[in-house]
């Protein structure tokens, strides 16, 4: 993905193997002056578009691998709660909307598919189909976000934001083997086997309804964080689309564009890892 | 090391015309300045106030032990003043301290680079680092917080009643400019190194800013989302790491444990690039095994995140998981082993000159080598049970931390000084004050070993008489101490206006950043530097070893190997 033709091309000029000096055309290292008139977007600091086109492909994927350390301490939290009481967060977990969080699956995919085609057209200096795959991107988040709206009513309505107004009624946990089914000293047998020093304080019955609210914490916070994210996205790509408009992405330099379009797929790919964690885990039973 | 193809600005005057600190003129000329040299003064101001911050609460507590009663302040005052030294010191001067400053001024001058690869997302991370410092203050106006810098869980999201979220909110922005920071730097060695600039041509300060900032970006996130998780509980009263609320206190010392060990390395291992540097130039003999030395630099990097449940052995984690990461907390002394052999190795027959750079590069080896043993008493699962939460564990971490990072960045700002300013301070003030500071902190900390062991609890306010011989002789200390940092701050001041100009290279010191003028231009080099050869060219004491001479040859080859990415 970072290496696109006409990246490799201008690579390719500035490979440091050869000594700058042998190399005519780029021995001007202080007078950035002169160095401007080789293109209006590149940088003073840079040898040449194709060395600013990795570092900020580069910039990108480093910032990234630190986001999907972002994402991965709140999945990694939320995995050691799902193994610890995997029975109430199954039954927490199944009265989700399932069938609108497919739905934005796809909506949320094909995103992906029209960035792409968003960064192509970039790459081939095609301004009509980047400002045409620009928009049916945003369309499509948008829509993600709206139907992830939709969702968070239901849940509004259902009693199921975290908080003193929660309650577990719609959960159906009582149906389910759970500890909030169990004796006290079944219970207490149960907890000392999942070695949770915690259970062992905790009035079960409420321990079970207080494990179903905090897995509503988590479905929370993870889609809001992925929510975030996706709204951050939309203003990249409103941005994106102004310079588009302007025609500022030509076949020699679309790098913002591309740079945008993997910060899209990062969340894209966010999604997936969230759809099955939080959607289908349990939807077995 | 290396060659300018036209020798520029070696026979100039220093303090000439145009250099980046007389480039522009007025406030905005700083304060919107994407310049990384001027970014790093700036980081230099904010990090040095931060720091008397932190050491006048850490002084505090050092006064109120003075007597077993407690008699100077309140206990709740005691309190504060140890969480405010704690977060000040850490967030706000360790992990920024050489990193933000040094790395900022060096990574692009030693790697022959005009500045870093996102000035502007640079400039964005001081403005980030002042935001999450004014944070800090906020939540010392508040009334301050009394949570220990560990923020550890239930207490700081039910029971404080101080000011959790500012201090919280502070830590977890300046979180962000320390990720702008790594992630700068490893786009600048990655894809801006000079003409001929290898990997293995670097200086081992930028492998040590690379290895450092590899664990900014992988380890800084998980602070992040757990601070956020733990303001999102003290807000919403919504149990995540409260047991009450179904929570799990455990799973936040291990997420918290995650970045905060590895920030240990964040703090040490530019010291380590600092001292290579300064051991190398005043020994006149070039670093003793370069390649083991770039590896185990990243190897402390990769080790250093699979040690962190070291911290929780009587945390209730399983005896299991107590001893895997106890052997692999074990296992992070080889590469540090290797360090300080290499580092002796290097001065062995060497030429010395005890310049005052030097004097802190020599006290580094010798305390970080008594910090990193003592680590290795706590590192074990039995000590470590009749050691934790005592003295000993303040002292140890003080040992590397003070002892290690402050001795290895005062090193660095009096290497540095002469190209960062193009002025000489005084010499025998210098001197003065690295050894007031070496004397001053072994009397402060080597007490706190002893006092440790004999049983007396870190964060306690009050303590029986029998301990109060070993806490006068740290008290003492402390004030030592505190003159000795006070020293620099007058007479680096004092260099700016009658220091003698200092020229592009006072030490005689190899490496890039020495064959541009002092103070360096505005886009540092007046002729793009190509480089011919591995670093450290010193005169040798004797024949190098086959390997070593391979690595570091002066000869001029022209035939370089494949670079950058």
């Amino acid at each position: 993905m970072a290496e696109t033709a006409p990246a490799a091309a201008f690579a390719s000029t500035h490979n440091p193997a050869d000594p700058r000096a042998q190399s005519v055309g780029n021995t001007l290292p202080h007078s950035h002056v002169e160095r401007h008139g080789h293109h209006p977007y590149l940088q003073h600091h840079f040898e040449d578009l194709g060395q600013q086109h990795d570092a900020s492909n580069l910039g990108m994927w480093t910032f990234l691998a630190t986001e999907v350390m972002f994402f991965g301490g709140v999945i990694g939290s939320y995995l050691v709660y799902r193994f610890t009481s995997p029975d109430v967060w199954g039954a927490a977990s199944r009265h989700l909307n399932v069938t609108l969080a497919t739905i934005n699956t796809v909506v949320l995919l094909s995103s992906s598919l029209t960035m792409a085609l968003a960064v192509f057209c970039g790459q081939a200096g095609d301004k009509k189909g980047q400002i045409r795959n620009l928009l049916l991107t945003m369309v499509l988040g948008t829509a993600f976000l709206g139907i992830k709206g939709v969702e968070y009513y239901q849940e509004y309505r259902d009693h199921l934001i975290p908080g003193p107004s929660f309650s577990v009624e719609k959960l159906h946990l009582e149906t389910e083997a759970n500890p909030s089914t169990l004796k006290p000293e079944e219970a207490r047998e149960v907890a000392v086997t999942r070695g949770t020093a915690i259970n062992l304080v905790m009035p079960v019955k409420t321990f079970a309804e207080r494990r179903a609210q905090l897995f509503y914490v988590f479905y929370f916070i993870m889609t809001g964080l992925h929510g975030a994210h996706m709204i951050i996205g939309l203003v990249i790509l409103a941005v994106m689309l102004q310079w588009a408009r302007q025609g500022r992405f030509t076949a020699e330099y679309s790098n913002p564009l591309e740079v945008a379009g993997l910060y899209w797929h990062f969340i894209d790919i966010v999604w997936v890892f969230l759809y099955p964690l939080l959607y289908l885990v349990a939807l077995h039973k | 090391m290396s060659t300018i193809d036209a020798a520029g600005g070696h026979r100039r005057s220093p303090w000439r015309r145009e250099n980046y600190l007389t480039a522009d003129y007025g406030i905005w000329s700083w304060l919107l300045t994407v310049d990384h040299k001027r970014i790093a003064l700036l980081y230099m101001i904010s990090v040095t106030a931060m720091f008397f911050v932190g050491g006048i609460a850490g002084t505090i507590v050092r006064l109120e032990l003075l007597t077993p009663a407690g008699d100077l302040v309140e206990p709740d005052t005691y309190n504060k003043m140890f969480t405010l030294h704690g977060v000040a010191m850490t967030f706000f001067y360790l992990i920024p301290g050489i990193p933000a400053v040094f790395g900022n001024f060096l990574v692009p001058l030693m790697l022959g680079a005009k500045d870093l690869a996102f000035p502007r997302i640079n400039l964005l991370s001081w403005y980030l680092y002042t935001i999450g410092a004014g944070m800090a203050v906020v939540a010392i106006v508040m009334g301050g917080v009394d949570t220990g810098w560990t923020f550890y869980t239930p207490y700081s999201t039910m029971f404080s009643k101080t000011a959790v979220v500012p201090a919280a909110l502070g830590a977890f922005v300046v979180g962000f400019s320390s990720i702008l920071t790594g992630l700068n730097f490893i786009v600048t060695i990655h894809k801006m190194r000079a003409p001929g600039m290898t990997w293995f041509r670097m200086p081992l300060f930028l492998w040590a800013m690379y290895a450092t900032s590899l664990v900014m970006i992988l380890g800084t996130p998980v602070v992040s989302i757990t601070i956020l998780l733990l303001i999102l509980e003290r807000v919403f009263r919504i149990g995540i790491f409260d047991p009450a609320l179904g929570g799990d206190p455990i799973l936040f010392q291990h997420l918290f444990w995650f970045y905060s060990h590895p920030a240990v390395y964040i703090m040490i291992l530019p010291g380590m690039g600092v001292v290579s540097e300064i051991i190398t130039c005043f020994s006149r003999r070039p670093v003793f095994g370069y390649k083991f030395m770039a590896a185990a630099l990243m190897a402390i990097a990769v080790f250093g995140f699979l040690v962190w449940g070291h911290h929780m052995f009587v945390s209730g984690q399983s005896m299991y998981g107590g001893m895997v990461f106890s052997l692999l907390s074990f296992l992070v002394a080889i590469p540090s082993g290797v360090k300080v052999f290499n580092w002796t190795a290097t001065l062995y027959k060497g030429s010395f000159s005890f310049d005052t750079p030097m004097l802190y590069a020599l006290g580094f080896i010798g305390l970080f080598t008594i910090g990193g043993l003592t680590g290795l008493f706590l590192g074990s699962l039995a000590t470590d049970v009749h050691l934790h939460d005592t003295y000993f564990v303040v002292a140890h971490f003080h040992y590397i931390m003070v002892g290690g990072q402050v001795m290895a960045y005062l090193g660095a700002v009096h290497f540095w000084w002469p190209k960062m300013t193009g002025k000489m301070y005084s010499e025998l003030w210098g001197k003065l004050s690295a050894l007031t500071v070496f004397v001053g902190f072994n009397l402060t900390f080597f007490p706190q070993f002893v006092l440790g062991y004999l049983g007396m609890p870190r964060r306690y306010y009050q303590y029986p008489p029998e301990f109060q011989v070993l806490n006068v002789l740290s008290s003492a200390g402390a004030s030592v101490l505190a003159v000795g940092y006070l020293l620099p701050l007058v007479y680096l001041t004092l260099s700016l206006w009658f220091g003698r100009d200092a020229g592009p290279n006072p030490w005689d010191a190899s490496g890039l950043e020495w064959e541009t003028s002092s103070p360096p231009p505005k886009y540092n080099f007046d002729e793009m530097p190509v480089v011919t050869g591995g670093p450290y060219v010193y005169p040798l004491g004797e024949q190098p070893g086959q390997d070593e001479r391979e690595a570091h040859s002066p000869v001029h080859e022209h035939a370089l190997p494949a670079g950058r990415s």
